[in-house]
Parts: C-alpha cells; structure tokens; sequence
C-alpha cells in the first residue's frame, strides 16, 4: 500500500500520496495534542500553587491564641447602672498580676500585660454588660493574646533565634512556657475573623466589615446593572434601527467591556463625587461605579443571549398574532433569559474582585465600625486584603491569605452558579 | 417565582437605604501620608472604642494627594484632617485660602527614622549620606574632580567608597509619589550632595540645576522602585542578601529578626538614636485640622485631645509601641497646647 502506483500516465495516484504524509500528520497531531496537554496541564500547576501557598499561610488564621484569666468582679468599683465607666482594664491588669505574683518590676510588669491584646479588656466589658447578675463573683474568661504570642504559639517566631532578634523576650516566652504547663493558654477557632470589623491589631481584626461593604456594593450594582443592562440589549438587538449610529453604539459598548476600571473610578470621582456630591467612601457610590462597569459585560452577554433565540420562535409569536412587544417580553426574553443570567453573574463575580475603581472614590480607607446602610462609610472585601497586606504586623500576613481564601470561596461559588444555572438552562435548537 | 425575587430583592434595597443620606456627615474623614496611617488608624480605633463617636475613616492617600484634597474647601464632602509626612508648603495653604479655607492648625506628632536595611544574612553596611548620593543620583560629579556633572557610572559600592564591599549597588525604594521619597531626597541626597562644594554653592545660584542633580534618583537599574508596599521591599531583601531597602523605622522594628539597619554616619538606627536626633535620617510626622469643621462634625476636638495625650504620644504610649519616635516633652506640650487652643498656623510659619 505504501508503494505508489504508477498510472498509465506515469503520475502518481492523490490516493498514494495522501497516505505517504500520513504517518507525519499522524506524528504531528500527536504532538500538537501533546503540547495541549502539557499546556493545560502547567496551568493546573500553577493554580495548584497558587492555592496551596494561599491555604498553607492562610490557614493558621482561623485560629485564635486565647488565655484564660480569672477576674475577681468586685462589686465596689463596678455599678450596674454606669458600667461603662468602670475600669475594666485595671480588673484585668490585677487578675493577670495575681496569676504571676513574683513578677514586681514595673517594667517587668508591663511586658507581662502586652501578653494579652488590648481587646482583653473590651471582651471583659462586653461580658459584664451582657450578665451583670455575675457581678461579686469570680469569673473565669478567655481573653484574646497579644498579636506576637499568637505567632509564636503558631510557630512564626523562632524560639531559638537570640533574644535580641525576637519580638518577645525569654523571660515573656518563660511565662507563656508556664501558662502552657497550666493549661491556660491555648488555641480556639477564630470567631473573631469573621465577626469583627477593621483593626490595627491583627488578633482583634477581621472582614465582616468589609464582607457587608461588598455585600451593599454588589446589591446596588445588581439592582441597577440587571434591569438597565438587559433592556439595553432588548432595545438595541431587536427594536433599534439597524443604521450608522447603532453601529457606533455597539463599538463603544464592546470597548467599554475592555476600558481599564480604574478609569470608571475616575468618572465616579468627577461625576458622583464632585458634581452630584455623594457621599464619599459609601457603598451607593461604590455600586454605581461597578454599575457602569459591569453594564457592558451585561448588555454583551444578553445580545449573545438574544441572538441565539431562533427566528422560528420569533415568527411563530408573530404568525399567531403577536405584537412585536408581545413576541420579545412574552417569547424571547423567557428563552434568552438563562444566558443573561449567566452573563450578569460573571459580571458580578468580576465586580466583587475588583478594587482599582473604589480606590478613587475613597472606599480605600480604614473602616473600623460594620456600615449600616447603603450611605455608610464602608469597604470592600478586595480593599481589605490590600490594606491588610501593606501592614507591617506580622500577624496580617496569615489574615491577608485568609481574607484571600474567603473571597475565592465567594468567586467560585458564583461562577459555579453560573456554570450550573448555564448547564440546566441551555436549550439546544 | 419571579415575583418572589423581585421582591426579596427589593425588601434588600429598602433594608440598606434605611440610613438614607445625612446631609451632615457624623464620623470624621480624614486623609492624606502613608507613613502617618499606621499611627492615626490606632488613634482613631483607640478613640472609637472608648468614646461614643463614630470611628474616624482614615484613607491613604500619600501626603501630596491628602493636601489636595484637604486644601479643596469647606464643606462635609470635603476631609477634616489631613496626615501629612512633610510639612505643609506655601503653596498649598494658598490654593487652600482660595478654596475658604482660612485657619489651618498644624500639629506636629513624632519623629519617624528612614533605614537603609538589608538582610541579616549579610554583612552590616557602613554608609554616610555623601555614599548613598554617590550611589543613587541620576548625575553625579565627574570623578576626575571637575566641577561637572556626568550620568551616574558607579556600578559597585566599591567605586563609590573603596571601604565599602565589592557588590553591584541594588537598592529598592519608595515610588516618586511617596512622601518616604522626598523625604529621603531631602534629607540624604541634598546633604549627600552639598559635600561637594560646587553643589552647595548651586543651591543659592541656580536652584534647577541643584535640584535636577540632588533631587533626581538614577532610573538606570541600581535604584529599583519597589512600590508603596513596603511588606514587599521586606520579602525581597530576606530573599536578595545583595540588596538594601528604604523604608520606615516601624516596618524594621517589627522585622528586626531578619532585617539589620544599615549604620548611618557612625549611627545605628535604634529607637534611642532616633529619639535625641543622633541618627541623621529622621524626619518630623504632621497632621493639619480644618478649624472651620472642628465645630460642624462631632469628636474633632475629642480626636486632638486623644491624639496629644501622653498614653498615646508619650514615651511609653501605644504609638512609640507602633514605632513612632516621640518628640522630647517641651515639644509635645507646645502642640498639645495648640490642638487644645487650636491655634491656627501662620503664613510666616513656613
């Protein structure tokens, strides 16, 4: 077979030729499907990476140093109807005190207490507040450690590095030694992280803050980018004349979809801001701004959408006696909706990554109480890993990565949802 | 189902829109220096946490940024505060006088030491300033001794001190638009340069030229501009043993077990050197307070008195902890007597 006939003629059969090359384009597909998988598969590894260097230094973050503290609440300094007047911090100081007595030194003393975090004495008020019937008694209570124990509880600071290169002295590590033989120092699931706003120290910080920051800023870009987006792509796909100026619209949305987002930030600045005087830093404003982002990503995916319907349904609508208006909202719409849908998920998805447009209407910005509205001062889960990754602590370290792994959570939930909604919904014609 | 969507997403919207615009802002905004961040955000989280006032939203703009926004007007879309990690100029307070804004109170803070760190792994560099011009400039004087300059051709620390080692120069540093820039360009380049005395006398003779030779950092791969991140400058020095770092006291403070100051001029930069003015390379920290928004939006006052009370500025307050060098007790009560008086800065002043 691999030996060419000669015709009559003398030429060589098409037939003969063909399978002369076929080895080679055997060989070649081979390689190229080779190449592919090499392909995919480095990208594999580098997400692979990725993840298990975000997970490796980001999961000692969800837990938390805690030391147990015995506070006598005497009821002599501590009224029920004043309480928060009261010294909590000289209660706290006393208890940790009595637990070391042979320490008499004041500076001795003081680099005791910064064993503890400064929320100690903030976790002290909220629980006499909350059960003042305990007040009189003993009460025993986990209080939070400071930000340098819990690292090296977690093994971030070298025991065995000289004294002078450590954050905590020896005879600090001595004390944290004894309180470990006493069973009074140990580690617990960081609540904290999730419940608590912004903070300068690492071991009382964390992203509800900026969880509900995002969670008004997306609420707003969906209530405003859905609706506006999908009547857009209505409008234009199938009521808008086809001529020169629609034409014109549909280059400058597709560019919008790829303009930098930063530039949206600066429209944000000089038209909400400036002109209709906004509040600065609140989540309206950061909605807006993602609003006008996402629109593009919207409008484009429901064209696609729209398109794909096929004009048999369309003129079906029309030949049972439809109006044009009947046929789109009635017809169409329903069987391009899934689509849509799929693109505005996308679109939020990226909107809740992004963090270059909040930075120039302020939302970069150290927020510490949880915004209560849409006006609220408020921040965004993106902005906050950025701020928590320029802190020196080295306590953020670990929060940074974990804030990282929170928002690829929300990131792939959502564009799961996509995936699913888009796999159940398509209809094949 | 349809409906049942429409509808919670509505009830969402009306759930936030429950605090619907004040036209009166309650919480103070303030902005302005990356350096001055780390030490007002414990301010305010301190002043939030112990006051019944709102906590203060503090941005990081950069000090060139924050006075532009400080100095826009008088109003509550405009910050009451801005930080500022160099004092404020003249032309600023102008542009903000034209803007209304007509009593500005300038206090002072600390002091805030810049290093030149590199890895403990490797050998503790001995600098002076007239080392680090040499090293850094984009033109510096012609080695042959002329009063010419030419464009930077030390490649070594060596050929710009023979004591010092024989290793390609890298150093990583802020960005242009960092106050840490300017004020290292101010304060070890200006100095570096005036060693030389045609340079000096250029300063009173032709400033362009002088600031063109002492004001402009070599962009010719030595100097590498790390970014406004300084946790980066810190991983690449523990990972580069051959490259030093510029950045603040606090980020060495807190890395002190992998990182080593260079010494400065026969000074180690510590705390203490820091503190009485020994190590040269130490700047002053600012903030400046709107007056006419000291009434208007509710705390300022309570914000200066806890910015200038001792547990915070003192010499054993939560910001010397942070890395803030405090000023000597003479000074402090002079500015703790203006934040209480808020008594406005003069023209004159600077």
């Amino acid at each position: 077979m691999n030996k060419a006939e000669n015709t009559t003629n003398g030429s060589i059969r098409t037939v003969d030729l063909v399978q002369k090359g076929l080895a080679r384009r055997y060989k070649a597909e081979k390689r190229f499907r080779w190449m592919g998988l090499c392909a995919i598969s480095f990208s594999l590894l580098c997400l692979a990476t990725l993840f298990i260097s975000i997970f490796g230094s980001g999961y000692s973050a969800f837990q938390q140093t805690v030391i147990e503290l015995d506070i006598v609440l005497d009821p002599s300094g501590l009224n029920p109807n004043n309480l928060s007047g009261a010294d909590f911090n000289g209660l706290v100081k006393t208890s940790l005190y009595n637990m070391f007595p042979e320490v008499k030194d004041r500076g001795e003393k003081k680099k005791l207490l910064s064993l503890l975090s400064s929320g100690a004495a903030y976790k002290l008020t909220d629980f006499v507040k909350a059960h003042p019937d305990r007040i009189g008694q003993t009460l025993s209570l986990w209080v939070p450690a400071d930000d340098d124990v819990d690292m090296l509880m977690k093994g971030h600071i070298d025991r065995n590095l000289p004294e002078m290169e450590r954050r905590l002295n020896d005879q600090q590590i001595s004390w944290i030694e004894a309180l470990e033989e006493q069973g009074k120092i140990r580690k617990k699931f960081n609540t904290t992280f999730f419940t608590a706003g912004d903070s300068r120290e690492p071991e009382l910080a964390g992203i509800w803050g900026a969880t509900c920051g995002s969670f008004y800023t997306l609420v707003i870009t969906l209530v405003l980018s859905f609706p506006i987006g999908v009547a857009a792509a209505v409008y234009l796909e199938e009521f808008a004349p086809k001529n020169r100026f629609t034409d014109i619209i549909e280059v400058n949305i597709n560019n919008l979809a790829a303009v930098p987002s930063i530039v949206f930030g600066l429209l944000g600045l000089a038209v909400f801001l400036n002109f209709f005087e906004l509040p600065r830093s609140s989540s309206l404003v950061g909605g807006l701004v993602l609003t006008l982002m996402t629109l593009p990503t919207i409008i484009i995916a429901g064209r696609a959408a729209l398109k794909s319907v096929p004009p048999s349904i369309r003129e079906a609508a029309l030949g049972v006696g439809a109006s044009k208006t009947q046929m789109v909202a009635h017809h169409v719409l329903p069987l391009a909706m899934p689509g849509m849908l799929t693109g505005t998920i996308i679109g939020m998805a990226r909107a809740l990554g992004e963090t270059a447009p909040l930075l120039m209407i302020g939302m970069v910005a150290f927020i510490v109480d949880i915004p209560g509205g849409f006006t609220d001062p408020s921040t965004a889960l993106p902005v906050q890993i950025f701020l928590w990754a320029d802190s020196p602590e080295r306590g953020f370290m670990e929060k940074t990565s974990a804030a990282i792994m929170v928002l690829l959570v929300f990131l792939v939930i959502m564009n799961s949802a996509a995936v699913y909604l888009r796999k159940k919904y398509e209809k094949r014609w | 189902m349809k409906k049942l969507l429409l509808n919670v997403l509505a009830l969402m919207f009306i759930a936030g829109v429950g605090n619907v615009a004040a036209e009166s802002r309650d919480y103070i905004s303030i902005v302005g220096s990356s350096t001055v961040y780390p030490f007002s955000t414990v301010v305010a989280e301190n002043f939030g946490k112990t006051t019944k006032f709102k906590t203060p939203k503090i941005e990081s703009t950069g000090s060139g940024g924050g006075h532009k926004l400080f100095g826009a007007g008088v109003g509550v879309q405009h910050p009451d505060i801005t930080n500022s990690s160099r004092r404020i100029k003249k032309s600023e307070v102008e542009t903000a006088m034209k803007n209304g804004i007509n009593e500005i109170v300038e206090i002072k803070i600390g002091y805030d030491g810049i290093v030149i760190a590199n890895s403990k792994k490797a050998k503790q560099f001995n600098l002076t300033r007239k080392d680090l011009f040499l090293a850094l400039a984009a033109k510096v004087p012609n080695p042959d001794g002329t009063p010419t300059v030419v464009p930077n051709p030390y490649k070594t620390w060596k050929d710009v001190n023979p004591e010092l080692p024989d290793m390609a120069i890298e150093v990583l540093g802020p960005p242009p638009t960092s106050g840490t820039r300017d004020a290292f360009v101010e304060l070890v380049m200006e100095t570096g340069g005036k060693k030389f005395e045609f340079i000096k006398a250029m300063e009173k003779a032709d400033e362009k030229q002088f600031k063109s030779i002492c004001h402009m950092v070599r962009e010719d791969g030595p100097y590498i501009e790390a970014g406004e991140n300084d946790n980066l400058i810190v991983q690449k020095l523990d990972a580069n043993p051959n490259a030093l770092g510029i950045f603040g006291f606090s980020f060495l403070d807190q890395n002190a077990d992998k990182l080593q100051g260079s010494v400065v001029e026969g000074v180690t930069p510590v705390f203490e050197a820091i503190a009485d003015g020994s190590y040269p390379v130490s700047r002053p920290l600012f903030f400046y307070v709107k007056k006419a928004h000291v009434d208007q939006i509710p705390g300022i006052r309570e914000y200066l008195k806890e910015f200038t009370s001792e547990k915070a500025w003192g010499e054993e307050g939560y910001l010397t902890d942070k890395g803030l060098i405090p000023m000597p007790a003479a000074e402090r009560k002079k500015y703790s007597d203006i934040a209480n008086n808020l008594t406005p800065l003069k023209a004159s002043d600077l």
